[in-house]
């Protein structure tokens, strides 16, 4: 269905994106993940063709429609910031795109109709657009957005300006509504947890390139790269050398440290890696020594809903933070047991 | 390979307007200024008064910025009255506050003398009450009457302006600075003033430009004390006949002009406020507390006497009609209609009367007509020149050439210009639109380009991504949003038509009677009856102009109307 | 089409084209300034007579005017020029703005208005600058009428008097001529300095002399004299609010005190038109023409067969010895006295 190849752009000297390939052919929710100013919004313009590429393809249903006008694209565009025509109703800003389609009279009430009660802001229909409050607005958009039956559907940050519980809430049922159109979505955020949470399938942007695709449990349990890892959280880091193959051991200034996952790159013995230990991957144990053992002293706990962010100071210095299920004694010295399957290994920049 | 066709379509929608400006501005000018050369004899520099001279340009540029200041004085508290409020009155006053922008200075200074001149009602009341032999108050020929009569004139000018621009500002912006912990003066003097600076500017430049090139207030209510570049202009020109001494000074008095206008753009800076539009104005609000109540009433007081009483006494003074004893004590004041229906009447059967339906008829057609052309060319030039940095300065100065030039001289260059073929010279009532556009094209710029700007492009991409062509891009959601701009440009294309500023002044035609030809050919003559028809024919344009003003309005809230009617909630 | 239907066409169409212009009337076009007027039958009767249009092209006051005919003299835009007046006629006959015209009915025009060289501008008609002064006033406090320029400057008058700037009012500088023809190019800024020194009202424009500073009319202003017309007096009465048997003002006539100013028409250099513009000039200056003007532009015919209307006769004080002074002194040293009045007036 879409097809984007080649895609180069520029931003002022240094290149927004480069070479981005990518491809949606069924009706998914396709999510381009980043830190802000890594050209993800950049990207979905220029689906959407409100930018242009200095370079590459956009294709659709094999059409090339890179130069294609955006009016004539029918793709659904939802903003950031909304983008409510003040001037109108609620009704009017979702009965606008019906119009500009021709559709009679009749249809568009029933279709406006159609649409808000998905959104369940039906009550809305009269209501001008500026007293609305975030969530409405968010709502009002998608409605707006999906009214003309797009053929894709593209979400620019969608819950970015909600405050949590709100965001949480709202997540929940632009999933709903998202699964019920049959339509493919491109859905842009730097959240992972928002990420996560809707896409079927993650596209991580970073420096102008997508450094990883796939579902977002693959993702999540091998992010691609040391700075995939940081952008999820896993900031548990540490260097090491290989001391044997296979299974993976390395060794750390904390200890050996084997590792189950399958690290995607082919390491040499000696060669120097560099590891990231989950958060969730540590349990609170009597081990002592021995591979995968580690002890920390514990500086400090935060309770985190269902279970205790632990800060802990590791040998050498380093700082861990490890999620427990009880809460440690500040200054306790515990011993860790470090799960296999929590472990990932990189090439160290530095060094191999 | 898109990109360059919209490449050629900005340029030719900047280009448009160049070559209107072209053909009515540069051409004519060009003419008279040949024309000019060509009669420069070879010792012309010989009996040059540069005494009168500098001192005239001296006192133009002093004149200008303390009636500009003045203006500031009294517009910023009313802008800020207009743009904050919301009360009962307001949209009467607003209208009365604008009115006089289109009264023919003749009538201006009549209006003036008959509430402060030496017999002027305040001077009767006082000289009644107190029992006084001299006149109180004389203000006649002196610089307070200049100064009074520009405030008088331009206040409107900073009310619709800035208070638009006010109105228009998203109170997000303020709350966001008050939670913050700002006090309301902290707030409006970090937050909204610097907001409000480019229209403030704005405000600034037209109002200057007009006192620069200011005639008839200089003339008839400065007296022969005073004289400005372009008295000395209309002395050289039509009482001395010499073309290069005041081809000379109509140079000395463009750079002038330009050169300030030109620095203070500079100083204003380009930044465009970020003024969401709002559409309903949600700043408006009653004024609740006791101070805002008090500065309400204030404000609304002073900009009634000093705007609207001199109206007062221009329109009493043509219901009554006096009756006075041989020893010219003023026994009687009769209130009559005669006066207006008189006007309908021509007693001398002259082939010049002018009958005031058809001179109405005619002031409104051009004044419909060079609205409507201002208007085309000011969304041009704004759409044109969006975002293309260094040109939009260089056309705004462009625009402002007009305003910086002698009304006498392009007057001439009109006629220089157009008259050449003789056949032309019957669709010379044509230039009458063209010679107001000229007027009214900065102002409208001045205030449809930053509405244009503020627009945010996200709206208009939402809007082409829901299938809107840019036409309908522009119909739809760009149009609605600048309404309240347009209707203000609208309002001032209109009065300045209305009024026939400067160098048009110098184009009507006989068969073409306007309203303010009609007053000035009363006034040519003694005779109580003929002054009573010029307040009668001046309280008529007065009520039209009102009465437009009013139905312009109407129409920026004629689909909150329609939506009410349908049962439409709003918040 | 082949060659012959093409000429059959063409001919066609110049003969149509031929016929609707001779059916069409030609068009005289008089330019004058915007105090011009007229009775409308009375242009009727020429337009009839002579079966065509008389487009009148108002072009602002004297000045204004002679200027665009002046910038215009190399294409003339009409066929006949009205309205410069004496102070002027210097000028426009040195830019060669007229062609002569020997009119016959010059033979009714007495001599003393005949002042163009080779009856390049013939005379129209003629007004008096004069000093108005409001009856009332005068009568109310006793006050002795000055009966020359020099009794202005006496203390009784003390800012009593208005005048306006020659260098912007035409009344103005006609006052001023006026006093230079009485006290000379080396006296009258003495004359000027002690009426200045006697509190005179100086404004720049007649209207605001006569409507704001004037007693005497609808203004009821602080000044009960004021440089006027001779013929205001005249127009007060029949533009009077009510019924009106006296005119509330009059005029100082004595000797110099008025300036007599007369205008002229003349055709102007390369008309198309010049057959019927001889009979427009003719027609100005036959007695149907010179009867309407009176009351419409409030000056005298100078053809003196022309009867005057009553209120002419009534009303206005006509002087005896009106001043005027050579035209061309006044070319050469009009700039000069004008200077010399403004620093005196306004230093």
């Amino acid at each position: 269905m879409l097809t984007l190849k080649n895609i180069h752009k520029q931003y002022q000297d240094s290149p927004l994106l480069r070479d981005i390939h990518l491809k949606v052919d069924r009706a998914e929710t396709l999510c381009l993940l980043g830190p802000s100013g890594s050209g993800k919004s950049t990207l979905l313009r220029i689906i959407a063709g409100l930018e242009q590429p200095e370079q590459g393809k956009v294709l659709w249903q094999g059409e090339d429609i890179t130069e294609k006008p955006s009016h004539l694209r029918n793709f659904g565009f939802m903003f950031q910031n909304y983008a409510l025509f003040p001037h109108m109703t609620v009704a009017e800003n979702i009965a606008f795109g019906l119009r500009m389609k021709g559709k009679p009279d009749g249809k568009i009430g029933e279709r406006v109709e159609e649409v808000l009660d998905l959104v369940h802001m039906l009550d809305f229909l009269d209501r001008s657009v500026t007293a609305l409050s975030g969530g409405e607005q968010q709502r009002v958009a998608l409605a707006r957005a999906i009214a003309p039956e797009p053929a894709l559907l593209l979400l620019d940050e969608p819950v970015g300006s909600l405050d949590r519980t709100l965001r949480e809430r709202l997540l929940t049922e632009l999933r709903e509504v998202l699964h019920k159109l049959e339509t493919p979505v491109i859905y842009v955020t730097h959240d992972q947890e928002e990420a996560f949470s809707i896409a079927d399938r993650l596209a991580v942007l970073h420096n102008a390139s997508i450094i990883q695709a796939g579902s977002p449990a693959e993702v999540y349990t091998f992010p691609g790269t040391l700075w995939l890892a940081g952008f999820l959280g896993f900031q548990n880091q540490v260097e090491g050398t290989v001391r044997s193959l296979d299974p993976l051991t390395i060794e750390t200034r904390f200890g050996m440290l084997r590792t189950d996952q399958n690290c995607q790159h082919e390491f040499k013995e000696n060669a120097r890696v560099r590891l990231i230990i989950k958060p969730d991957g540590a349990v609170l144990s009597d081990c002592s020594g021995g591979v995968n053992c580690l002890e920390a002293e514990v500086e400090d706990s935060l309770f985190s809903g269902d279970r205790y962010r632990v800060k802990f100071k590791m040998t050498g210095g380093s700082q861990f933070i490890f999620f427990a299920e009880s809460k440690p004694e500040v200054g306790e010295k515990i011993p860790l047991k470090i799960m296999g399957e929590s472990i990932l290994c990189y090439k160290d920049e530095n060094g191999n | 390979m898109k990109s360059d066709w919209k490449k050629i379509g900005r340029i030719t929608l900047v280009v448009i307007p160049l070559i209107f400006l072209i053909i009515f501005y540069f051409y004519p000018i060009w003419e008279i200024a040949s024309v000019t050369l060509r009669r420069l004899d070879p010792d012309w520099m010989k009996d040059i008064p540069w005494g009168i001279i500098s001192d005239a340009a001296g006192f133009t540029v002093f004149q200008a910025v303390l009636s500009t200041v003045l203006t500031l004085v009294l517009g910023l508290p009313a802008a800020y009255l207009f743009g904050t409020y919301r009360f009962r009155g307001k949209n009467l006053l607003k209208i009365l506050t604008t009115i006089p922008f289109i009264l023919p200075t003749v009538v201006v200074a009549a209006g003036f003398n008959a509430l402060i001149g030496p017999r002027g009602w305040l001077n009767l009341l006082f000289m009644g009450l107190f029992n006084l032999a001299q006149p109180l108050i004389n203000l006649q020929n002196s610089l307070a009457a200049i100064l009074i009569a520009h405030v008088f004139y331009n206040t409107s000018i900073v009310i619709r302006v800035v208070g638009g621009a006010l109105e228009q500002m998203d109170p997000n912006l303020e709350m966001a600075a008050r939670m913050l912990g700002a006090s309301r003066w902290k707030t409006f003097r970090n937050i909204s003033l610097p907001l409000l600076l480019p229209s403030v500017v704005s405000a600034l430049l037209l109002v200057f430009l007009f006192d620069f090139t200011s005639f008839g207030v200089i003339l008839m209510l400065g007296g022969p004390r005073f004289s400005t570049l372009e008295v000395e202009i209309y002395i050289q020109t039509v009482q001395f006949l010499n073309l290069p001494l005041a081809g000379i000074l109509s140079f000395l008095q463009l750079f002038f002009s330009m050169a300030i206008a030109f620095l203070v753009m500079r100083s204003g800076g380009q930044f465009i406020a970020p003024i969401v539009p709002h559409v309903k104005s949600e700043r408006l609000r009653s004024p609740e507390k006791p101070g805002e109540k008090i500065f309400l009433a204030l404000m609304a007081a002073v900009l009634i006497i000093l705007l609207v009483f001199p109206l007062l006494g221009l329109a009493l003074r043509s219901f009554l009609s006096v009756e006075t004893t041989r020893a010219g004590q003023v026994t009687a004041w009769n209130f009559t209609f005669d006066f207006y229906l008189s006007l309908f009447e021509n007693t001398r059967a002259s082939i010049f009367y002018v009958p005031p339906v058809e001179a109405l008829r005619n002031s409104l057609i051009f004044a419909s007509a060079s609205s409507i052309l201002a208007i085309l060319l000011g969304f041009m030039l704004s759409a044109g020149i969006r975002g293309v940095k260094r040109f939009d300065r260089i056309v705004e100065l462009l625009i402002l050439l007009p305003l910086g030039t002698s009304a006498v001289t392009l007057g001439l260059g009109f006629f220089s210009a157009f008259s050449r073929a003789a056949a032309s010279l019957r669709y010379y009532p044509l230039l009458i639109p063209a010679a107001h556009t000229l007027i009214a094209l900065p102002f409208v710029m001045r205030v449809i380009r930053p509405a244009m700007e503020s627009i945010p492009e996200s709206l208009k991409d939402a809007a082409k991504m829901l299938g809107a062509s840019p036409f309908e891009v522009w119909k739809y959601i760009e149009l609605p949003l600048i309404l309240r701009a347009v209707i203000t440009s609208l309002i001032y294309s209109f009065t300045i038509s209305l009024g026939e500023f400067g160098a048009t002044s110098f184009l009507a035609r006989p068969e073409l009677p306007t309203l303010p030809i009609a007053i000035f050919r009363y006034l040519n003559l003694p005779g109580g009856n003929n002054y009573g028809q010029a307040m009668a024919m001046a309280v008529i344009i007065l009520a039209v102009c009102a009465l437009s003003i009013f139905m312009l309005e109407r129409l920026q809230f004629r689909k909150a109307e329609n939506d009410r009617m349908n049962g439409h909630a709003h918040t | 089409m082949n060659k012959k239907m093409r000429t059959i066409s063409f001919g066609i169409l110049f003969a149509l084209l031929a016929a609707s212009c001779a059916a069409e009337p030609q068009t005289l076009t008089v330019m004058t300034h915007d105090s011009f007027a007229v009775s409308e039958d009375v242009v009727a009767q020429f337009e009839e007579e002579h079966g065509i249009t008389v487009e009148f092209l108002l072009s602002g006051d004297a000045g204004s005017t002679l200027n665009r005919a002046i910038l215009s003299k190399d294409h003339p835009v009409a066929d006949v020029l009205y309205g410069v007046d004496n102070t002027f006629l210097s000028r426009a006959i040195e830019e060669g703005v007229y062609e002569s015209y020997n009119s016959p009915v010059l033979e009714n025009i007495s001599d003393r208005f005949k002042i163009a060289p080779d009856n390049l501008a013939l005379p129209v008609d003629y007004g008096d600058v004069c000093i108005n002064y409001d009856k009332a006033y005068f009568s109310g406090n006793d006050l002795d009428l000055p009966q020359s320029l020099e009794e202005l400057t006496d203390p009784v008058y003390e800012g009593l008097l208005v005048v306006e700037n020659p260098a912007t009012s035409s009344p103005g500088l006609a006052f001023m001529l006026a006093t230079i023809a009485e006290f000379g190019s080396d006296g009258y800024l003495d004359f000027w300095q002690d009426l200045r020194d006697n509190g005179v009202v100086v404004v720049n424009d007649w209207e605001t002399a006569y409507y704001t500073n004037f007693s005497g009319s609808s203004g009821q202003g602080p000044q009960p004299m004021v440089v006027s017309y001779g013929t205001s007096p005249a127009a007060e009465v029949v533009f009077a609010e009510e019924e009106l048997e006296e005119a509330p003002t009059a005029s100082l006539v004595g000797e110099n005190m008025c300036y007599r100013q007369t205008e002229f028409v003349g055709i102007l250099a390369g008309t198309a038109n010049r057959g019927m513009a001889e009979n427009f000039v003719d027609f100005m200056l036959s007695e149907t023409f010179q009867e309407d003007i009176p009351l419409n532009m409030f000056v005298f015919p100078v053809n003196e067969n022309a009867k005057l209307p009553d209120e002419f006769e009534e009303h206005i004080q006509v002087p005896e010895n009106p001043a005027s002074l050579p035209l061309d002194e006044i070319r050469e040293k009009r700039e000069e006295w004008i200077e010399g009045w403004r620093e005196v007036m306004l230093g």
